[in-house]
């Protein structure tokens, strides 16, 4: 969908989450903690896109609605719980009891997801660091192996890239030109972005001219597919500048989670009957 | 005891809670800087930043390095963190360049099962073999916490739940099966090197790296400590008393927490 100048287009929600997220794909939603894209998340219920294979390393309460809805065969993470919270009763309740449908897991460490992203985004088949020795999540999952250093001879922790088919993260500002800039907490947005094949960035405003902000994080608008305005996107999650962390809901919904019903309901009266993307 | 008051104190009492925070806060007094997990291990780390060790260098894996929060934050990535932080940097540059390469003196974790190797499972609970396993979280960063840090604190309530014969899942690598694990695994750090809990401190024998109590909180007897965990505790020949929380640790606690 990328024009002839080759950079983004700015899109309403909804027309970018249809061109760009399609049944069976590979998809990652980053954001540590901060600039999570729930508003995205929300549009990919609305639209019923599944079986899609889930990207993340805190699948945080976004994954846990993905999960819950039944969207999500395949989940590639390091860490599923709900931050400062305790447990996330849908992830919990789709890997104990296989509901609303089973979840394949691919499961790693923090440091070996990080290092996963950053081979996708370098063009490399794998990445090497020095983890999970002696751990049992090494002989789990067919993505970690172990590589022999050519200069010293150590054993090292190899980790394949991954490579989604497409990375959606929100951002603080866009221009016209759909150059995008993030900052505050920036994760590792960065190389989820430049290690898939397509890029969704929903922003809390478009500005004339980006102002650079210290430790901002740019990424030039030819390597972002689409931009969609959406303030407040990344809410209950934040944008600093915009916005806080809402941390009440976070606490709020533990009990919502818990309960089939009570999110069945949640997610019925908050994303689908509710109102659909935010006109740019 | 678990959440009971106690009192002796001259602030007239106090927590099991707040005991166990007091005295993981206190084993921080020799750190420059610390690897920070949310919950018990960040209440500790930022206690210890307005008591016993001011110049503390707060790290959280969300990408603060040198955080100076004013109120406990509930995430790893609260606004705050970043807002009062000497460096924000990316989640790759915190794991590789900073974690990895071994510049923070300590890790400080929490658990949810525990072995007397100070091995941690954080992934999944056996609940018998009627029902699946129970699930966690999982690993997070901490595996490579325990493996890079110079040196690590484990910071968890005392229970035969927690600590327990046989992890069911190991997720970090305490001291493996013993003295010398680490170095044929090729662990950089020192590993664990005390467990703090509501009835006392853990700490690993010096030959056999196996955990024996060490310390016991006021009032606590030996017996509830073997009571509370799930294999047959050793003690030190010389078991000591923590002192008291003090009124300065006690209204510095209550005031993070009420903040």
């Amino acid at each position: 969908m990328r024009d002839d100048d080759g950079m983004a287009d700015i899109r309403t929600l909804s027309e970018a989450v249809a061109e760009l997220i399609h049944d069976g794909d590979c998809v990652a939603m980053e954001g540590f903690t901060h600039l999570i894209p729930f508003a995205a998340a929300h549009e990919v219920i609305r639209q019923g896109i599944t079986d899609l294979t889930l990207v993340r390393m805190t699948p945080d309460v976004i994954y846990d609605q993905l999960i819950g809805a039944g969207l999500v065969k395949k989940l590639i993470f390091s860490w599923g719980g709900n931050p400062g919270v305790g447990s996330l009763h849908r992830f919990r309740d789709a890997v104990e009891n296989g509901w609303p449908r089973p979840l394949e897991l691919d499961e790693h460490s923090h440091a070996g997801m990080a290092n996963r992203y950053v081979a996708g985004a370098s063009g490399l088949p794998f990445a090497v660091l020095r983890g999970y020795r002696g751990t049992d999540l090494a002989g789990r999952t067919d993505t970690v192996a172990t590589v022999r250093c050519p200069f010293t001879g150590e054993e090292l922790a190899a980790v394949k890239a991954i490579n989604p088919d497409v990375t959606v993260i929100h951002a603080q500002q866009a221009d016209r030109e759909g150059n995008v800039q993030l900052w505050g907490l920036t994760g590792v947005q960065k190389e989820a972005a430049l290690a898939a094949r397509r890029v969704l960035v929903t922003v809390e405003e478009i500005v004339e001219e980006l102002t650079p902000h210290p430790g901002g994080v740019v990424l030039p608008g030819w390597v972002v597919t689409a931009v969609a305005r959406v303030p407040g996107g990344a809410h209950p999650s934040y944008a600093a500048g915009y916005s806080v962390r809402d941390n009440d809901f976070y606490q709020a919904w533990d009990p919502i989670a818990r309960d089939r019903d009570r999110f069945t309901a949640w997610i019925r009266e908050h994303v689908l009957d509710s109102e659909g993307a935010t006109a740019p | 005891m678990s959440d009971g008051t106690m009192s002796g104190g001259t602030m007239s009492d106090w927590t099991s809670d707040e005991l166990m925070t007091v005295n993981a806060a206190r084993a921080l007094a020799g750190a420059r800087s610390c690897f920070v997990g949310i919950g018990l291990p960040s209440a500790a780390a930022n206690l210890a930043r307005r008591t016993i060790r001011p110049d503390l260098v707060l790290i959280y894996e969300s990408g603060a390095v040198g955080a100076k929060p004013a109120r406990l934050p509930l995430s790893i990535g609260d606004g705050e963190l970043a807002d009062t932080a000497d460096a924000v940097v990316s989640v790759p540059e915190m794991f590789n360049y900073w974690l990895q390469a071994g510049r923070i003196d300590v890790g400080f974790l929490g658990a949810a099962q525990v072995d007397r190797f100070a091995n941690i499972n954080t992934t999944l609970v056996d609940r018998g073999q009627d029902r699946p396993p129970g699930r966690l979280p999982g690993a997070g960063g901490a595996p490579e916490i325990a493996a890079n840090c110079g040196e690590v604190l484990i910071v968890l309530r005392h229970s035969t739940r927690n600590f327990v014969d046989r992890l069911d899942f190991v997720t970090s690598v305490g001291h493996g099966t013993g003295r010398g694990d680490r170095e044929r695994l090729g662990l950089r750090g020192r590993g664990p090197v005390a467990v703090i809990t509501d009835l006392g401190v853990m700490r690993p024998d010096p030959q056999t790296a196996e955990l024996v109590l060490t310390d016991l909180h006021p009032g606590v007897t030996v017996d509830q400590a073997r009571a509370a965990t799930g294999w047959p505790l050793k003690t030190a020949d010389h078991v000591a008393v923590t002192a008291p929380p003090t009124d300065a640790e006690l209204a510095a606690l209550r005031t993070l927490k009420a903040a």
